[in-house]
């Protein structure tokens, strides 16, 4: 087990392209850090850089306290699980996961005592003798992880690799990855597309986009304090809706305006975020999550009302997002154009109606909203994102919300009462 | 297929589903019945066996006989078939069946010899191939040097060199380093193996690294991470994966070196061992009749590719890689 350390570290492939651009990132020692980012944003290249399956063009690589660059893959001491597993298909599970410690003059009785604990973690003990192509690809997976588990690595690195897996079955060994890493404690290295894994697994979250490091923090944090549009866009499924506003003064009170919409924000926001002051009477990028709608009537006033028009509702038995369209084009910035992977430049960001962006609220699962209804929603206006309309940074350092004052968990509570 | 039949408000989505549906009724009223088909197939393979069967009937009748009816004759007497002429072939004389000898003025022992040569030639020729294009193109495909893809396109390159062209040259060439070194292969059949294999490799590398290529780097990164070298990694990992394409390399390679005969006449024309090939085509030269000879010799020259196939046609099976990734 070991820290990795990675300074100012560049990758430049032959023809030009950079696709690492000045990583610093420091893992310590038992970390599970997760690497996300839009496809073609580098991720994997990081990945093969700290395995020394690439080699990086400048910076230094550090595991332990032993400077990495030159050193070749097998003297890393580490294991890296494949996205598509990767086993050797002319050997037996067994000799899979024997394979790397034969390698490193494991005596005989040592390498059985590993497999055989490895094969009892991950339920591989009846399908040892087999070889790859008679298994599930579940049954792959978990080989693969088990070749790594055995080497007791100083640390792992997971490229994806529950990417191939169907829904039910990711979902299962996500949670079976977290209690392996609650268990081992392993420095870990994993980098994903699917932002649900990151947040469940990762320690910290690091966001990458065309190769350089956008934010490095929790996963709650990412959630709540996005430095910039793009990361603030990345996070959270539903996606942030993001549309251009104004702020003004209105009698006073701080407003946010757009597409015919006046939302007041409480006057703390900006106490807050003071730097918000100096936006005023200018155009700034407004985000409100999802999660920050509720159907009007069952909050408290102090949330601001909106009045939509109801386009498509879906409904997920937790909860119901419901889609409206906002009068007010697209945002056109940089960082939502980038959130689009690079195989699909050209394509929205946002999805769009008539050339207007189309929002969703998430409200509750009870709530009789219909595809098509008139709807007032409440909106929680202390927790609105604001960024700068040039720049794409957030503006100001927007603090983790206060807990919801709404009239759900009100409502929740008397219903309970009741019965 | 231009014109779709006008429904009521057909979605556009079914168009495609309805399309295909009409082309397959369309294919399957044009496609010929499966007996047909058989037949076709039959005739063709029918036509391709003829001069091989009769070469093979020839070998059987006595050698007589070759004057008098056609082959196709034992269709209506098999009684004419016999062993005589492979009994003669081996132990030297002549073929006497049926009305007076004819001579073969063959030295008894001379096929045994001949076949020893010919294995002598294509046994080291086809192992040299096969492995040093399995090791070249290992190189090429997962080594990491620079100019990999140029060394491979020259190769390529090298296919379209006719071997014809390089008899003359090689053969100075071997005079030359006779006389640098005092041994000339030229004569020899170490000579007609560096030949052989210097002609094998462009196709030997070019077929196994288009094998190696479709193999997935992640199982050689794999390997390297968990600590294997690059001679582990080619004998543990690549070639139990390679051996079905080493296997018809292999199979390629023997046929040729084993049916060759143009360079073992330039190479070691007038030496005493002298392969199969060379063997029968001297039977024909100096006696251009004696075709019991050369059909029964024949036969013996295709027993060993024949076993050579055999023996490695198992390894033709596909799904090696079954089970490597997803």
């Amino acid at each position: 087990m070991a820290q990795i350390v990675l300074d100012k570290v560049d990758k430049t492939y032959p023809g030009g392209v950079k696709a690492v651009d000045g990583l610093s990132l420091e893992i310590s020692d038992g970390e599970f850090v997760v690497l996300v980012g839009p496809s073609g944003c580098g991720k994997t290249t990081v990945l093969r850089l700290i395995a020394g399956l690439e080699q990086i063009t400048r910076g230094t690589i550090r595991i332990g306290d032993r400077v990495m660059n030159h050193v070749a893959p097998k003297d890393r001491d580490l294991a890296m699980v494949f996205q598509n597993y990767a086993l050797y298909p002319s050997m037996t599970v067994r000799q899979n996961m024997a394979f790397g410690l034969q390698m490193r003059k494991t005596p005989k009785s040592e390498i059985d005592r590993r497999v055989h604990n490895a094969a009892n973690v991950l339920g591989l003990e009846e399908y040892l003798e087999r070889k790859p192509a008679a298994l599930s690809g579940g049954q792959r997976q978990r080989v693969a992880m088990g070749r790594a588990i055995v080497r007791e690595p100083e640390a792992f690195l997971m490229d994806e690799p529950l990417s191939n897996l169907d829904a039910k079955l990711r979902v299962s060994m996500r949670t079976s990855l977290a209690e392996m890493h609650e268990r081992l404690s392993v420095t870990t290295v994993y980098v994903t597309h699917d932002q649900v894994e990151a947040m469940t697994l990762g320690d910290r979250v690091c966001v990458l986009r065309d190769g350089v490091l956008q934010q490095v923090d929790t996963p709650q944090n990412l959630f709540d304090r996005p430095v910039n549009l793009f990361v603030g866009g990345f996070i959270g499924s539903p996606s942030m809706n993001i549309v251009t506003a104004q702020l003004i003064r209105d009698d006073g009170e701080p407003t946010v305006m757009f597409a015919g919409h006046r939302l007041p924000i409480a006057e703390d926001v900006v106490h807050s975020r003071p730097e918000i002051e100096a936006y005023f009477d200018r155009d700034v990028i407004l985000g409100i999550r999802p999660s920050d709608f509720e159907e009007a009537s069952l909050v408290d006033e102090t949330w601001a009302r909106m009045s939509v028009t109801t386009h498509v509702t879906e409904a997920l038995g937790s909860e119901i997002n419901v889609i409206f369209v906002i009068d007010a084009p697209p945002v056109e910035h940089k960082d939502v154009a980038d959130l689009v992977p690079a195989a699909e430049k050209g394509g929205a960001a946002v999805p769009l109606h008539e050339g207007k962006s189309m929002w969703t609220a998430r409200v509750d699962a009870h709530s009789r909203v219909r595809a098509g209804d008139q709807i007032e929603l409440g909106v929680d206006t202390r927790n609105l994102y604001f960024f700068d309309p040039d720049s794409g940074l957030a503006i100001g350092d927007k603090q983790p919300p206060a807990p919801k004052l709404s009239r759900r968990s009100a409502s929740a509570a008397a219903l309970r009462e009741q019965r | 297929m231009t014109t779709v039949p006008v429904t009521t408000t057909p979605p556009p989505a079914q168009e495609p589903a309805l399309q295909p549906r009409q082309t397959s009724g369309l294919l399957k009223r044009l496609r010929p019945s499966r007996l047909a088909i058989n037949l076709v197939l039959g005739a063709i393979a029918l036509f391709w066996l003829v001069p091989s069967l009769s070469m093979m009937i020839i070998s059987f009748r006595p050698a007589g006989l070759f004057e008098v009816s056609g082959w196709w004759k034992v269709f209506s007497t098999p009684s004419q078939l016999t062993l005589q002429n492979y009994k003669e072939l081996f132990t030297g004389g002549s073929s006497t069946v049926l009305g007076g000898g004819v001579p073969s003025g063959l030295a008894p022992g001379s096929v045994l010899d001949a076949l020893r040569t010919s294995l002598e030639i294509s046994v080291p020729a086809t192992v040299l191939v096969t492995a040093i294009s399995s090791l070249a193109a290992y190189s090429i495909v997962f080594g990491r040097w620079r100019g990999r893809n140029a060394v491979f396109l020259t190769v390529v390159g090298l296919m379209v060199v006719p071997l014809q062209v390089a008899l003359i040259p090689v053969a100075s060439l071997y005079r030359d380093m006779g006389s640098l070194t005092g041994w000339n292969p030229f004569g020899t059949i170490t000579g007609v193996v560096i030949f052989h294999v210097a002609f094998g490799l462009p196709f030997g590398v070019f077929l196994m690294r288009n094998f190696f290529i479709g193999l997935p780097t992640a199982l050689i990164e794999a390997g390297r991470i968990d600590g294997a070298g690059e001679w582990t990694l080619f004998r543990r990992v690549v070639i139990p994966l390679g051996i079905a394409a080493a296997a018809s390399l292999a199979i390629f390679q023997f046929i040729w070196v084993w049916n060759d005969l143009l360079v073992a006449l330039v190479f070691l024309g007038g030496d005493p061992h002298v392969p199969l090939t060379l063997f029968l085509y001297d039977q024909e030269r100096t006696l251009a009749a004696n075709f019991w000879i050369i059909s029964t010799g024949s036969m013996v020259s295709i027993v060993v590719p024949l076993i050579v196939f055999l023996a490695f046609q198992r390894h033709f099976v596909r799904g090696m890689l079954a089970g490597a990734v997803k």
